[in-house]
């Protein structure tokens, strides 16, 4: 493992992503991802009282399924990554309170996902453990409750707000295998432009986004064009499009093969999601499961995840602040 | 049919057209502006309040009826007047009492709706709010 250029770190025994899987709520089951996830929900309380609740169940349910998916045995893993949005992490503690894996709870926002990942390579590269799980999840009622307005007051969204995805996604990295490889990772810096409208995430991410693609770029040596897909985690219709025109007037052009996974999960037309899907388990899942089975069947070889998270609480929105931006990028090879 | 016969249409008309009006400039706050709605709401009421209070609202009230009173702006209209009048029939203490009791029906049916509401509904997101 070593550092190269400003903030990358390169992985000279890669890890291995062995499985994922993913749950997702009734929203995202109607979207054109559908068929990828492992488990669609028919109503987002899932059995339980209230949407926290739902959203740990969603988490715990997810993680269950990844081991089980692997086949390794959950005392054999050594370390679990996990976060999501709600205050103090909530979600992922009283999810996977029963889970008998030491825990380290992380918030990068909607980041998080790729937060995780990153942990997770550094610490099994570096030798302290041969088996990592990482985990996210958001839940669009309970976000929604918190970061903006409670679903009771029936509130009309502008063109520029996001859906927050419901779901989890789980994955489980091993020190060795035979890949998907993670094999560079450029956690990034916290960027703030000075947008305050908790309605336009994507704008406020987007220049973090382009600050970690950029100097992943510079750092590897790398073009856009070596990777099949680069892929950002929930900057949606907006910020799509402002860092496809950032990346092009700093040299980069990512017209051809970039894409958002806010902009995949959810059909904007028939689904009325607005700018697109956003949350942890917007990356979370769309990775988990529609890209890790893109690079299963070798359809993509080469991938740049990058999940971009706002930094941001409702108290912050309230008191006038910006949003900081953020963005962690992996790069994930066959 | 003496009832349709009752009916005068044109009244119901300047009800819709004034009525739609105000909920359009509500529309067109909630779109082109960063306003969250619950400080739309707050203007909206301040407003009626203020134009009550200048006599000007009830112009409105009497060309469009329901139309000017149903809305937001009704309501803060309603305060203002029922302020401006209990002062009149009890001095300066009516200025506090008034408004609140102009607006009790209002206010009243708020808190009954509300609690009966949370009593037998539980909130699912957007699908069944549409």
């Amino acid at each position: 493992m070593q550092k190269i250029g400003k903030q990358t770190i390169k992985l000279d025994t890669p890890p291995t992503i062995l499985q994922t899987a993913s749950i997702v709520g009734p929203k995202e089951a109607d979207g054109p991802l559908a068929s990828y996830f492992d488990q669609c929900l028919e109503d987002e309380f899932w059995g339980e009282k209230t949407w926290e609740k739902a959203e740990s169940k969603i988490i715990k349910e997810t993680v269950a399924m990844a081991i089980a998916k692997s086949g390794i045995p959950s005392e054999k893993i050594d370390f679990c990554f996990a976060g999501d949005l709600l205050n103090q992490c909530i979600s992922s503690s009283f999810g996977l309170r029963e889970l008998n894996i030491p825990f380290f709870g992380i918030f990068g926002a909607c980041s998080t996902f790729v937060e995780a990942l990153c942990m997770a390579s550094v610490f099994l590269e570096g030798g302290a453990g041969s088996y990592a799980l990482c985990a996210a999840s958001s839940h669009f009622c309970s976000a929604e409750k918190q970061f903006r307005f409670p679903l009771e007051l029936g509130n009309q969204r502008p063109p520029s707000s996001q859906w927050t995805v419901t779901g989890s996604g789980a994955a489980i990295v091993a020190k060795s295998g035979m890949g998907p490889y993670i094999t560079h990772i450029t956690p990034g810096k916290i960027v703030d432009m000075g947008i305050k409208d908790a309605n336009n995430m994507g704008a406020a991410m987007a220049p973090a986004a382009l600050d970690t693609l950029i100097t992943h770029f510079k750092d590897t040596g790398r073009a856009p064009s070596y990777y099949d897909a680069i892929l950002t985690g929930d900057l949606g219709y907006v910020g799509k499009e402002i860092l496809i025109e950032m990346a092009e007037t700093k040299g980069y052009n990512i017209r051809s093969n970039y894409n958002d996974c806010g902009v995949l999960i959810f059909d904007k037309e028939k689904q009325d999601t607005h700018s697109g899907g956003s949350g942890c388990a917007c990356c979370g899942t769309v990775f988990s499961g529609y890209l890790f089975k893109m690079l299963q069947q070798k359809k993509y070889k080469k991938i740049l995840l990058m999940a971009t998270g706002a930094l941001t609480n409702s108290t912050t929105s309230q008191q006038g602040e910006s949003i900081p931006g953020i963005a962690h990028a992996v790069a994930i090879e066959l | 049919m003496e009832f349709f016969n009752s009916i005068d249409w044109m009244q119901m008309l300047r009800c819709f057209i004034v009525g739609g009006l105000i909920c359009i400039i509500g529309q067109i706050l909630i779109d082109k502006t960063k306003l969250t709605p619950a400080r739309i709401l707050v203007i909206f009421v301040t407003t009626g309040a203020i134009l009550g209070g200048l006599g000007l609202y009830q112009y409105l009230v009497d060309f469009a009826g329901c139309g000017a009173t149903v809305p937001l702006t009704g309501f803060g209209n309603a305060l203002a007047k029922g302020a401006i009048d209990e002062v009149a029939k009890s001095g300066f203490v009516g200025a506090f009492i008034g408004g609140t009791k102009a607006a009790a029906g209002g206010i009243a049916a708020a808190v009954f709706f509300r609690i009966y509401c949370i009593s037998y509904c539980k909130a699912k997101n957007e699908k069944a709010i549409i």
